[in-house]
C-alpha cells in the first residue's frame, strides 16, 4: 500500500469550535440526527427470554453460535478502536468528525452487546474457549490483518474502502446465523438485538461510502482507476478468506452454501455503498427467502407488480405518519 | 411537443436513485432537493420513484421535498404508481416510503429495489414501466 501516492486530502488544519448551524454538507446533520435518534443499548432487548430457546440447541450449535458472535465482537472492536477513529483526520468538515465520534462509540456498544448475549445465555467456560479460538483462528486473524493494514496505511481513500467492506460485507458471515435461528423461531430476542446492529451498519456504510465518493470524484482519472483496482482487489482477497472462514464454521451444520449466497448479496451492496457496480451475478445472490424474511419481514412479499405475479400485491396497511406537513 | 415524463424521482446528494434512473434510460424528471429551487410541476401521468429516509421508522421516511411535491394537488392527481428505493438492513421499514405514498395516494406500490439497484432490477423496471404505460385514464 505504501507505494501508492495519495494526493493530499482536504484535512482540517486547525480546530475551531463546531457550529452545527453552519453546515458545509447537510448529510452530516441528517446522519447525525438519524444515528442519535437510533441510539440503543443491549439492556433494551429482553435477551433472557431466549434462555429456554438456547437450551434447545445442540452442543455443536451452541459452540458455533458463540464462535460466530466472538468473530463479530472482534470486528466491532476493530471498528471502535481503530477503524472509525482512523477516518477522523481526513474528515472534510468538523461535523463529519463528530459523526465518526458517534460511530466510534456505537461500535463499542455493538462489541459490548455480544458480551450481554454471552452472560445471559452461555456458560463462562464455553465463552472463554471461544475467545481463545478467535485468537488462534487463522482465517479470522487473516481478515483482521487485511483490514488493519488499510487502516494503518497512509491512503485515506483505502481506509474508507476497508471500513465499508468490514461493515457492509465482513459482518454477514456472522449475521447469517442469528437470522437463520430467527427463521426457525429460535433466539428471536437475540435476533432483535442483531437487527439493531444491522440497521446501524447500514447508516455507517452509507455515510462512509458517501464521503468516499466525494473524495473519489475529485481524484484524477489515474488515481480513480488505481483506487478502484485496489478496492476490487481487496474485496476478492477478503472474499477468498471469507469463504474459508465460512466453510470452517458452517460445514458441520451444512449451511455453507446458504451463507455464501448471503456473502455475495452483501458484497454487492458493499460495492454499491462505494458507488461501484455489483460484482456477483444474480444467479448466486439468491439468498434463501426465509433468511430475507428474517432480515426484513415483508422483503419476500411480492412487490413486483410488473412481473405479472402482482396477484399477491397488497397496498401497505395504513401507516400513521407523524409528519404533520402532509396536507392531504 | 415535449415528451411527457414517465417517471418522477427524488434523490439526495448520495445520488443512488439518480443512478438507478440513469441506468433505466427512460424519460424522468427530478424533484429538486435544493431549498431555493423552483418546485417541479407535472402535467401528465407518472410513476414516482422514492428513497426511504426514516432510518427504520415511519417518521421522516418520505423525504420532505417529496411530501411538498405531493401536497400540490395538481401534481398528486397524475401519480399512477410508486417504486420504492431502500435497504433491507432497515428491516420492517425496507422501502417504507413507497408503502406510505401508495397508501396516501391510493396507488399501487409497483416495485422495490436496494441502493442503485442490480442489473436485474433495472431490467425488471424498464420492462415493467414500458408495458405499464400508457396507463388507463
Ligand atoms: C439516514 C438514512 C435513513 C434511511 N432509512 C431507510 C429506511 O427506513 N428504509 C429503507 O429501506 N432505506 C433507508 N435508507 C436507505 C436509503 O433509502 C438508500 O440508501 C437510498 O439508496 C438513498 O437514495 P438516494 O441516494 O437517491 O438519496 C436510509 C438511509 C439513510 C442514510
Ligand atoms: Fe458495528
Ligand atoms: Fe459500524
Amino acid at each position: 500500500m505504501t507505494d501508492m501516492q495519495a494526493p493530499a486530502a482536504p484535512k482540517l488544519s486547525r480546530i475551531d469550535a463546531i457550529n452545527w448551524n453552519r453546515l458545509q454538507d447537510d448529510k452530516d446533520l441528517e446522519v447525525w440526527n438519524r444515528l442519535t435518534s437510533n441510539f440503543w443499548l443491549p439492556e433494551k432487548v429482553p435477551l433472557s427470554n431466549d434462555i429456554q430457546s438456547w437450551k434447545t440447541l445442540t452442543a455443536e450449535e451452541q459452540q458455533l453460535t458463540i464462535r460466530v458472535f466472538t468473530g463479530l465482537t472482534l470486528l466491532d472492536t476493530i471498528q471502535s478502536s481503530v477503524g472509525a477513529p482512523s477516518l477522523m483526520p481526513d474528515a472534510r468538515t468538523p461535523h463529519e468528525e463528530a459523526v465518526y465520534a458517534n460511530i466510534t462509540f456505537m461500535e463499542a456498544v455493538h462489541a459490548r452487546s455480544y458480551s450481554s448475549i454471552f452472560s445471559t445465555l452461555c456458560a463462562t467456560q464455553d465463552v472463554d474457549d471461544a475467545f481463545r479460538w478467535s485468537e488462534e483462528n487463522p482465517t479470522l486473524q487473516a481478515k483482521s490483518t487485511l483490514i488493519l493494514d488499510r487502516y494503518y496505511s497512509d491512503d485515506p481513500l483505502m481506509r474508507k474502502v476497508a471500513s465499508v467492506f468490514l461493515e457492509s460485507f465482513l459482518f454477514y458471515s456472522g449475521f447469517f446465523l442469528p437470522m437463520y435461528w430467527s427463521s426457525h423461531a429460535k433466539l428471536t430476542n437475540t435476533a432483535d438485538l442483531i437487527r439493531l446492529i444491522i440497521r446501524d451498519e447500514a447508516v455507517h456504510g452509507y455515510y462512509i461510502g458517501y464521503k468516499f465518493q466525494l473524495a473519489y470524484e475529485e481524484a484524477t482519472p489515474e488515481r480513480q482507476a488505481e483506487v478502484k483496482d485496489y478496492a476490487y482487489g481487496l474485496l476478492m482477497e477478503l472474499y477468498d478468506n471469507e469463504v474459508k472462514y465460512t466453510e470452517s464454521l458452517y460445514d458441520g451444520v451444512g449451511l455453507t452454501e446458504d451463507v455464501k449466497k448471503f456473502l455475495h448479496y452483501n458484497a454487492n451492496k458493499a460495492l454499491m455503498n462505494l458507488g461501484f457496480e455489483a460484482l456477483f451475478p444474480d444467479t448466486i445472490t439468491d439468498v434463501d427467502p426465509t433468511i430475507m424474511a428474517a432480515l426484513a419481514p415483508n422483503a419476500d412479499e411480492n412487490h413486483d407488480f410488473f412481473s405479472g405475479s402482482g396477484s399477491s400485491y397488497v397496498i401497505g396497511r395504513a401507516e400513521a405518519t407523524e409528519d404533520d406537513d402532509w396536507a392531504f | 411537443m415535449s415528451t411527457a415524463p414517465q417517471l418522477v424521482y427524488f434523490s439526495t446528494r448520495s445520488g443512488n436513485t439518480r443512478r438507478f434512473i440513469e441506468k433505466l434510460d427512460l424519460p424522468a424528471e427530478r424533484i429538486p432537493f435544493e431549498k431555493d429551487a423552483s418546485p417541479l410541476k407535472v402535467e401528465s401521468p407518472y410513476i414516482l420513484v422514492v428513497p426511504s429516509y426514516g432510518g427504520g421508522s415511519v417518521a421522516g421516511a418520505v423525504p420532505k421535498p417529496v411530501i411538498h411535491f405531493l401536497n400540490d394537488e395538481h401534481n398528486r392527481q397524475w401519480i399512477r404508481g410508486v417504486i420504492a428505493a431502500g435497504n433491507t438492513n432497515f428491516g420492517t421499514a425496507y422501502g417504507i416510503a413507497g408503502r406510505i405514498v401508495a397508501e396516501k395516494c391510493r396507488v399501487p406500490l409497483l416495485y422495490r429495489f436496494e441502493l442503485f439497484g442490480t442489473a436485474q432490477d433495472v431490467a425488471n423496471v424498464r420492462q415493467g414501466v414500458t408495458s405499464f404505460w400508457p396507463p388507463h385514464p
